[in-house]
């Protein structure tokens, strides 16, 4: 399934790019793309895996920007 | 458009001009040694210590390479052999460029945001016999809800009571007033101009138009074009390549080669200066932002710059007739008494655009004489009319019958009616051309796509009216639903992208298989927004030569950013090579081009 969360503190494009490029790699996660403009991620796993997928991500974009977190809907 | 700073904007202003004025200072003392570089570095820290903050803090984290660590390396070298002001004029560039690009991102959002207030605040529900304010969240479906001029419409629905004019630009770019009156359909984010309107709500707030298009529109920017992933993956490349080279630059002549280490370590720095890909990274996903804008201020929901950018590509374009090129009423031209008599009551139950017209040409049918009611995809239809089997269609359903019939002459829409094994007679329709069809066509032909093919299940005599008013290149006659799929996947496989365009009724399986799939007057139609990649809101043909006119645009100012930005970056890497680049070049190639790349983009902010 898939869930768009809302990023804060997303400031450069390049940073985007890169964490997208991290959060692809993390183990479970199908699809996830992190829009710039929008300010957005929208991450495709399956449904019981996201929790722990969540984790990693929130790893993954304080490593890149940490001033970045995600809003949880 | 007024432009608000934030805090941190503000800030930043104030410690460019401090910098600036500090810099001033320094460069103006008469001082030497330690103390001339402490004058400089009052500057250089005011205007760069959280650069070299970040720099340390992603070293601590284990990422090199990132723009602050670049920035703090080239202008500690520059101290180190002695070009101070040009150290601190790199640190000060760089934040003026930042603050450039903060302002130009956080503008074409607010554009976007600005365009997409559509959704309204409040309804006025009608409970307990008065109207109550409420957020239109809370409205449930087959609520009545009052409208007054100059209010939003909150939630789709029926007009119960009153007229009024509608203006729906913000949703299909369309500046004439809709007139509606009790029965009609209106939408939520129309705009009520005169008249006061009882309505009755016949979707959520969540499910209303409104909500649909915003929601497009805010996921439109995660599909990303070529271009987008092109540079994403190019920046993670180009930044350790220019690093390494500009290592290979530092020590390799000096040490080698008899260089003097003073010259190749600044040229090194000059290559660290224009590393940063940031002007690229920025601006390319800003112009398709701004494209997809451009394109929903005009009634072109575009569901991704991927769309965008194929739509530019596209050199086909694949309509259906019925809908599309004409509006899908159809007028009853000639018809034999008994054959209008029995089509009518046969099509007594259908929503067939020729049963509904034949219906309208007959008028009063009394539903009780009509029985066993069976719709044949693609042919027609069967029923018991006044005890009597009755055969209401196309030739290949008599033909299946084996039912004899005179084939029409006349260059319409035939419907062919047979009772109890007997012709009796046939119904000629005409469908009625879009007024503005000839000019869209002639117009895409003028931007260069010579390919347009129409489909229709109709048969050829009418399709060839229809081809030849409005001026298409090729036409396929007599298309079963399912042999539109297959008409249009022979279609595909040409140089360019295949588009196909549809009303967004029982096509979604074409749309889908196109390269583009476009629905047109999509106002309210669930399926037709959900199947297609481009949305019409109105169905006016000449938003489409609009849409690939905007697509192009996009593409050109998109593809004009890389070619330059990357063109000024490896000219001025050269130069430096040779000797010939100093570092105002290189502010120039790292901050001169992001603003103008940013500049570049912004324009499709006023398409």
């Amino acid at each position: 399934m898939q869930k768009s969360y809302k990023l804060e503190n997303l400031c450069c494009a390049h940073c985007a790019a890169n964490m997208e490029h991290a959060i692809k790699k993390i183990s479970g996660v199908h699809s996830a793309t992190v829009a710039f403009m929008t300010q957005k991620l929208i991450l495709e796993a399956e449904e019981a895996d996201f929790p722990a997928i969540l984790e990693e991500v929130k790893k993954a974009i304080r490593k890149v920007e940490p001033d970045c977190h995600i809003i949880e809907p | 458009m007024k432009i608000r700073f934030t805090k941190s904007q503000k800030r930043t202003i104030l410690r460019i001009a401090a910098s600036a004025v500090l810099l001033g200072v320094a460069a103006a003392l008469p001082l030497e040694g330690v103390l001339k570089l402490t004058a400089f570095l009052i500057p250089y820290l005011v205007i760069g210590w959280d650069v070299l903050y970040r720099a340390i803090m992603n070293i601590a984290r284990g990422r090199v390479f990132d723009e602050n660590f670049l920035m703090g390396l080239a202008t500690i070298g520059a101290l180190a052999i002695g070009q101070y002001p040009e150290a601190v004029f790199v640190m000060l560039f760089y934040q003026t460029g930042e603050l450039f690009q903060d302002v130009a991102v956080a503008r074409s959002r607010q554009s976007i945001a600005d365009l997409m207030s559509i959704a309204p605040d409040t309804a006025n529900l009608l409970s307990g016999g008065v109207y109550v304010t409420v957020s239109p969240e809370e409205v449930p479906i087959g609520s009545t809800i009052l409208i007054r001029p100059g209010e939003r419409i909150p939630l789709d629905g029926v007009v119960l009571d009153g007229t009024s004019e509608l203006d729906t630009a913000a949703l299909t770019g369309e500046s004439v007033p809709r007139p509606v009156s009790v029965g009609d359909a209106v939408i939520s984010g129309c705009i009520n101009l005169r008249g006061v309107l009882t309505v009755k709500t016949e979707k959520t707030f969540g499910d209303s138009a409104v909500s649909r298009i915003l929601e497009l529109v805010e996921n439109a920017a995660a599909k990303k074009a070529k271009a987008e992933n092109f540079i994403s993956v190019f920046a993670r490349y180009y930044t350790p390549a220019v690093v390494v080279a500009a290592l290979a630059a530092a020590f390799i002549p000096p040490l080698f080669f008899n260089g003097v280490w003073e010259e190749w370590i600044f040229r090194a720095l000059i290559f660290l200066v224009v590393s940063c890909p940031c002007a690229l990274v920025i601006s390319i996903p800003l112009g398709f932002f701004g494209g997809i804008g451009a394109a929903s201020r005009h009634g072109i929901l575009v569901k991704g710059g991927n769309y965008l950018e194929a739509l530019a590509k596209a050199d086909t374009f694949v309509f259906d007739k019925t809908g599309t090129i004409t509006t899908g009423t159809f007028s009853v031209v000639s018809a034999d008494a008994e054959a209008l008599y029995y089509a009518a009551h046969a099509g007594a139950e259908s929503t067939h655009p020729l049963s509904v017209s034949i219906r309208e040409s007959f008028g009063e049918i009394d539903r009780s004489r009509v029985r066993n009611i069976t719709e044949i995809g693609g042919r027609g239809i069967s029923a018991e009319v006044d005890g009597h089997f009755v055969l209401s269609g196309n030739a290949n359903l008599l033909r299946e019958h084996g039912v004899a019939f005179t084939p029409s002459a006349a260059d319409a829409t035939a419907v062919y009616v047979s009772v109890d094994g007997q012709y009796v007679g046939c119904v000629s329709l005409e469908d009625i051309v879009k007024p503005e069809a000839a000019q869209a066509f002639a117009e895409l032909r003028s931007l260069g796509i010579s390919r347009t093919v129409m489909l229709t299940g109709d048969r050829e005599e009418a399709a060839e009216r229809v081809a030849e008013a409005v001026g298409v290149s090729a036409f396929q006659a007599n298309l079963l639903p399912q042999d539109k799929v297959s008409a249009v996947e022979e279609l595909l496989g040409g140089k360019g992208h295949l588009v196909f365009v549809g009303d967004g009724i029982n096509d979604a399986p074409v749309l889908a298989r196109a390269d583009i799939g476009v629905a047109m007057g999509a106002l309210g139609s669930d399926a037709a927004i959900e199947a297609a990649d481009v949305v019409l809101m109105d169905d006016s043909l000449t938003r489409l030569p609009e849409a690939v006119r905007i697509a192009r645009k996009t593409r050109r100012i998109v593809w004009q950013n890389i070619i330059f930005a990357l063109g000024i970056k490896f000219g001025v890497i050269i130069l430096a090579v040779f000797g010939y680049a100093n570092m105002w070049e290189a502010i120039f190639a790292d901050v001169g081009v992001a603003v103008i790349a940013i500049l570049n983009a912004m324009r499709m902010l006023r398409v």
